[in-house]
């Protein structure tokens, strides 16, 4: 069953189509990755799932509800774990669960029995009467998302939730998010710009220019790629990348790496070039795509390019020199 | 319980507990009053005159400037309260409250009664200094006071609200308090009487809102004293001060709700 149904969406801004017809639905139980570069149209599609923004035009359900006409029903299904800190720092880890009971309309009650529940799937029992300043980035991301889930919801956002965080605290946060779907059927719903990551959602949406350029289970994206991943360094990539792409009929993308391209067969295609272009190649190497080639077969540009933007680095910045004083 | 009463109990309650907690900030909004009451009221009473004083009638400087002082402590920390939503906004608070599923205009209605409570305690201390400067003061008298500021309050943690809504940093901060606040502080009759002053500035005072919260205060202040007292430092009657004042609520609740709420 779809518990998230997306039908022909379209948001404009003025004269700019950020999102220019979109279609995809989300089953029951699914771990959704939506993935796509800056600017690509992914924030603008999840404000208007979460009710924070109003579609030009299209048709959104969710949980059985429509978006424009039953937002607060729709607020009440979903759970969201933002990319910057919403929590009050200021409070404790249970205070800040029990503010979000009551915004929710949970009883006392029912508040307290849930808060032991979500705590302790997320580790932070023993924690829960300490100030949340005191917390690390990796124990705040895991409350906001013990937070999320404190009113049962049937779908949970989770936009880039383990940005920033060190590589033992993004696969703490991984675990957490397969155990839920494994003990609530808990549909989540994410965005994320580490493509390693991305292999752990079931199916994935790649969106650009404010449309869906692909989506597909990690495995299918990769086979639909073909072949191998061929990269050479040469000692001059400008004009390689040409005569390469005239010889072979391939299509060669440059970067900071070399010169990439697919191939179909790798293992006899490396002796060709080998010979073709002796003395101007350093050095050769053969993978099988990632989702990173798929990603940057699709949109033109590799997502780990990019950087946060200005505004974010000026607010970490900002909490640095706040937390100092 | 409804989703707007859940929203403004909720919102209420998240301001107390952390006013509750930061006890510097407690301190320091309750030192800034005290700074003027003490050092500069006694200090301006010790070496300058109270011009315009009739004869024979018993009320000092530090007297007539404690009620006022009274309206300084709640009129900062009631601006302070509403404009703290750009602090929820920057370190993401806000967010959290935005999308929950309430209505935005009770958000900002919990917002301003936490702000009035916060400014209402404040207020409530200030009162205990009272007999030091000589100023009796009866517990009809204290409530008719606490009651007066609660609604001043309301109406300046809206304004704050106001304000915060269409600011998008706290940069800007600092210009409020320079060039808004100081100057409807300054222009509210707290600190000296709107007597032998220039005609421009006599006008400026009397669109200042904040002078009708002032001189209701002064009226609740010295309701017992010696009527020859209420005639000099009060202007208006107590009705008139009041519709000033509940005229505001209005206008500031509709105003704060409202640019609160558009907010993206």
């Amino acid at each position: 069953m779809a518990v998230i149904e997306v039908q022909n969406l379209v948001k404009r801004f003025n004269d700019l189509e950020a999102v220019a017809g979109v279609t995809f639905s989300v089953e029951e139980g699914e771990i959704f990755g939506f993935l796509g570069p800056n600017g690509a149209g992914k924030s603008t599609t999840i404000k208007m799932l979460c009710t924070l923004l109003k579609p030009t035009a299209g048709r959104l359900t969710l949980a059985g509800f429509d978006v424009a006409r039953e937002p607060d029903a729709v607020r009440r299904s979903i759970g969201l774990v933002f990319q910057d800190n919403s929590l009050d720092d200021r409070l404790t880890a249970e205070e800040n669960l029990y503010l979000h009971g009551l915004l929710y309309g949970l009883s006392r009650a029912a508040i307290k029995e849930k808060m032991v529940e979500v705590l302790a799937m997320v580790d932070l029992a023993d924690r829960r009467r300490d100030i949340v300043r005191t917390f690390s980035g990796g124990m705040r991301r895991r409350l906001e998302i013990a937070r999320g889930l404190l009113h049962h919801p049937r779908v949970l956002f989770l936009d880039e939730p383990t940005v920033g965080l060190d590589p033992q605290t993004r696969s703490a946060i991984w675990q957490h998010i397969h155990r839920l779907r494994r003990e609530k059927n808990i549909t989540i719903f994410m965005t994320t710009h580490y493509m390693d990551e991305a292999e752990n959602c079931d199916r994935i949406a790649i969106i650009d220019h404010g449309r869906i350029q692909a989506l597909d289970t990690p495995d299918n994206l990769k086979r639909q790629l073909g072949g191998d991943v061929v990269t050479l360094t040469t000692i001059d990539d400008s004009r390689l990348q040409q005569e390469i792409a005239g010889r072979y009929g391939v299509r060669v993308i440059k970067d900071e790496e070399g010169l990439r391209l697919q191939v179909s067969d790798g293992a006899t295609f490396i002796p060709r070039v080998a010979a073709d272009f002796g003395g101007q190649i350093n050095s050769i190497s053969l993978r099988r795509p990632t989702l990173d080639d798929v990603f940057l077969n699709l949109t033109g540009r590799a997502i780990r390019e990019e950087k946060p933007s200005v505004a974010s680095l000026m607010r970490l910045n900002r909490r640095h020199g706040r937390r100092r004083h | 319980m409804q989703p707007a009463l859940r929203a403004i109990y909720t919102i209420w309650y998240r301001e107390f507990i952390r006013f509750i907690r930061e006890r510097s900030r407690l301190i320091g909004m309750i030192g800034q009053p005290l700074l003027y009451l003490l050092i500069v009221g006694q200090g301006i009473s010790a070496a300058m005159g109270f011009r315009g004083v009739p004869a024979n009638i018993p009320v000092n400087y530090v007297q007539f400037m404690y009620p006022g002082i009274l309206g300084m402590s709640v009129l900062f920390t009631s601006i302070f309260s509403g404009v703290s939503i750009i602090w929820d906004r920057e370190f993401g608070f806000l967010k959290e409250v935005l999308v929950a599923p309430v209505p935005r205009w009770a958000t900002a209605l919990g917002k301003a009664l936490g702000g009035s409570t916060v400014a209402i305690v404040q207020a409530a201390i200030m009162l205990f200094l009272a007999p030091f400067v000589k100023v009796p003061l009866t517990p009809m008298m204290i409530l008719q006071l606490l009651g007066t500021l609660f609604l001043i309050s309301l109406a300046l943690t809206f304004f704050g609200i106001a304000i915060a809504s269409r600011m998008e940093t706290m940069e800007g901060f600092q210009m409020i308090m320079n060039f808004l606040i100081m100057p409807l502080f300054f222009l509210s009759g707290a600190i000296f009487p709107m007597t032998n002053l220039p005609g421009w500035m006599n006008f400026l005072m009397k669109i200042d809102p904040l002078t009708y919260g002032v001189d209701a205060l002064r009226r609740l202040t010295y309701a017992g004293a010696d009527p020859r007292v209420l005639e000099f430092l009060v202007h208006y009657s107590l009705g008139f001060d009041l519709t000033v004042i509940a005229a505001m609520v209005l206008v500031m609740g509709v105003l704060g709700s409202w640019s609160f709420s558009r907010q993206e």
